[in-house]
């Protein structure tokens, strides 16, 4: 094992809660009857999210997401799916890329900021946001 | 190196002194993103261009740009000149008996959906069977899958064999009723290279007409229309040292005479009327509107540089290159190569490596100035049948080295340590 250094700015993004939220994605699964589904694709990478929502005066009750995809888009559904529940519609429409990106607290190039937000989007258009 | 090479690597190659001399051409080698000399491994996408290219576009923009045919000036018949001449190297370079067959259009795909509207079109009807393989890139599937909805068409496929090859015997059976065949000649994701005349002439004997696609053939070994007994094949300027925006169809002169005109416009007529139109011969009858001048003169510097080295020196190179990556793959643990062995590839090689996604693997890569692709790469129904949503591509080309082999293979290793994978 080489020391750390020697990754060059890579273990910056693929910290351990990343791997961890990748490895064992939390809210993983679907729900039985969702209130509110959508799945969606990126078709440049094949990145692939469902969302089920369950919900109740408002809430988010329960949620559940299936993907495949990269370390940064599943990582980056994992934690959404922790930061929404509880929350009210209302508080998810007002959610932005910014804090997609402080949540993962990680620096994601251009070129990745599609997978990182897939998640927001899909959940977004399952609420109908 | 010499010492592992397979048989079907004996004979000329490419020294490192050779190697050195080319890698010298071409001036986007000297880069250095993120610090890192660039290693570019993405070449079946599109590859480099070397100073001689870059410099034959210049030279015309400055020194003779002018529309061609029709000009009544000396500058204009020198754009003139310069347009055909790349014509004829290309049918030299591709073994046509004649250039008027070889039709400029703006790519592999452009070429593709010219054969599928003009003679798909004219040619087949409700009930035909379009023949395709499971192994197309989506330029070859999709404009065949909207011919067939037009027309009623039913399309088959031949089915990919669990090492990457074509499924042979059961091409007579899937023939059976063809009106037309397309195939790749090599896989652009699994490297294989398919044998092109033998379903060239199975295809003739069962009464179908073939439609190659050559742009992952004609960059990296010798190919001979001729030899190969088809009747279409379509490749791209952009894979084979060239510029983007041209690309080739040939087509078997008989078959294009007899073809009515895809897009229309000035340049591919004889007479017009206001009611009223003749078409010019081929193949101005299928390059309609002012053409891609400077990069046909680009395409037509690209064959002088390729027929220079030797193509059959960049095939045996290239094979060399896709054999010792292949042998330093075999070495990593979790890494799993897509495709034949290599007796029937190319210098394209697919790869997963443990739970590690393309995208990520890519990013990684990139960090080390390594390009390699990760995706799909335009072969979705094949990833599906592959069971992996994505792999990541290395290709090679001649100006790749086997220090670059060793280089991927260190960042393989790294994106195993950042991934913590044993």
């Amino acid at each position: 094992m080489r020391p750390a250094d020697d990754l060059s700015g890579m273990d910056e993004l693929y910290r351990d809660f990343i791997l961890d939220h990748y490895r064992n994605p939390r809210n993983a699964g679907t729900l039985e009857a969702p209130d509110a589904s959508c799945e969606d694709l990126n078709p440049l990478c094949g990145d692939r999210i469902r969302m089920d929502v369950k919900l109740h005066d408002g809430i988010i009750e329960d949620i559940r997401f299936q993907g495949r995809g990269c370390a940064i888009s599943q990582a980056s559904a994992s934690l959404l799916t922790e930061t929404v529940k509880g929350k009210t519609v209302a508080e998810v429409a007002a959610l932005g890329k910014d804090d997609v990106l402080a949540n993962l607290g990680i620096p994601i190039s251009a070129a990745r900021l599609k997978c990182a937000l897939l998640g927001l989007s899909v959940l977004k258009r399952a609420l109908k946001l | 190196m010499t010492a592992t090479m397979p048989q079907a690597a004996v004979g000329a190659s490419l020294s490192p002194a050779a190697v050195a001399r080319i890698r010298a051409d071409f001036p986007i080698l000297q880069e250095r993103p993120h610090g890192k000399p660039l290693i570019f491994l993405d070449s079946a996408a599109s590859s480099q261009k070397p100073v001689q290219v870059i410099e034959a576009m210049d030279d015309y923009y400055r020194r003779y740009h002018a529309n061609i045919h029709r000009g009544i000036y000396h500058i204009s018949e020198l754009a003139t000149e310069a347009y055909e001449e790349a014509r004829s190297a290309i049918a030299r370079f591709i073994g046509s008996p004649c250039s008027a067959e070889c039709i400029f259009v703006r790519n592999a795909t452009e070429g593709i959906n010219l054969v599928a509207y003009s003679w798909g079109r004219s040619n087949v009807r409700a009930g035909d069977v379009i023949l395709l393989t499971e192994m197309e890139h989506h330029s070859n599937l999709v404009p065949w899958q909207m011919l067939a909805q037009e027309k009623g068409a039913r399309l088959r496929f031949v089915p990919v064999t669990a090492d990457g090859r074509l499924d042979m015997n059961r091409l007579d059976t899937l023939l059976d009723g063809a009106r037309l065949f397309a195939f790749t000649a090599v896989s652009n994701t699994l490297g294989t290279i398919n044998p092109v005349r033998e379903l060239c002439l199975r295809a003739r004997a069962a009464g179908a007409v073939s439609v190659v696609d050559a742009c992952q053939a004609v960059p990296r070994m010798p190919v001979d229309v001729t030899q190969w007994q088809c009747d279409f094949a379509a490749f791209s300027s952009h894979k084979m040292l060239g510029p983007t925006g041209i690309g080739v169809l040939w087509g078997r002169k008989d078959l294009l005479d007899a073809m009515p005109p895809f897009l229309t416009g000035g340049g591919m007529i004889n007479v017009v009327r206001y009611d009223r139109t003749t078409f010019a011969d081929v193949p101005a009858r299928f390059e309609a509107g002012t053409p891609a001048i400077a990069e046909a003169v680009g395409l037509g510097a690209a064959v002088a540089y390729l027929t220079a080295v030797g193509m059959e020196r960049v095939a045996r190179y290239e094979h060399e290159l896709a054999a010792l990556a292949l042998e330093k793959l075999r070495g990593i643990g979790q890494v799993v190569v897509y495709g034949p062995g290599i007796e029937h590839r190319t210098g394209v090689i697919s790869i997963t490596v443990g739970d590690i996604h393309a995208h990520d693997l890519a990013s990684i890569l990139d960090r080390e100035g390594i390009c390699v692709r990760a995706g799909h790469h335009c072969n979705q129904p094949l990833m599906e049948k592959l069971g992996v949503p994505a792999t990541t591509r290395a290709s090679f080309y001649l100006y790749n080295t086997p220090d670059e082999i060793d280089a991927l293979i260190a960042g393989l290793e790294k994106a195993k340590r950042i991934f913590k994978l044993t």
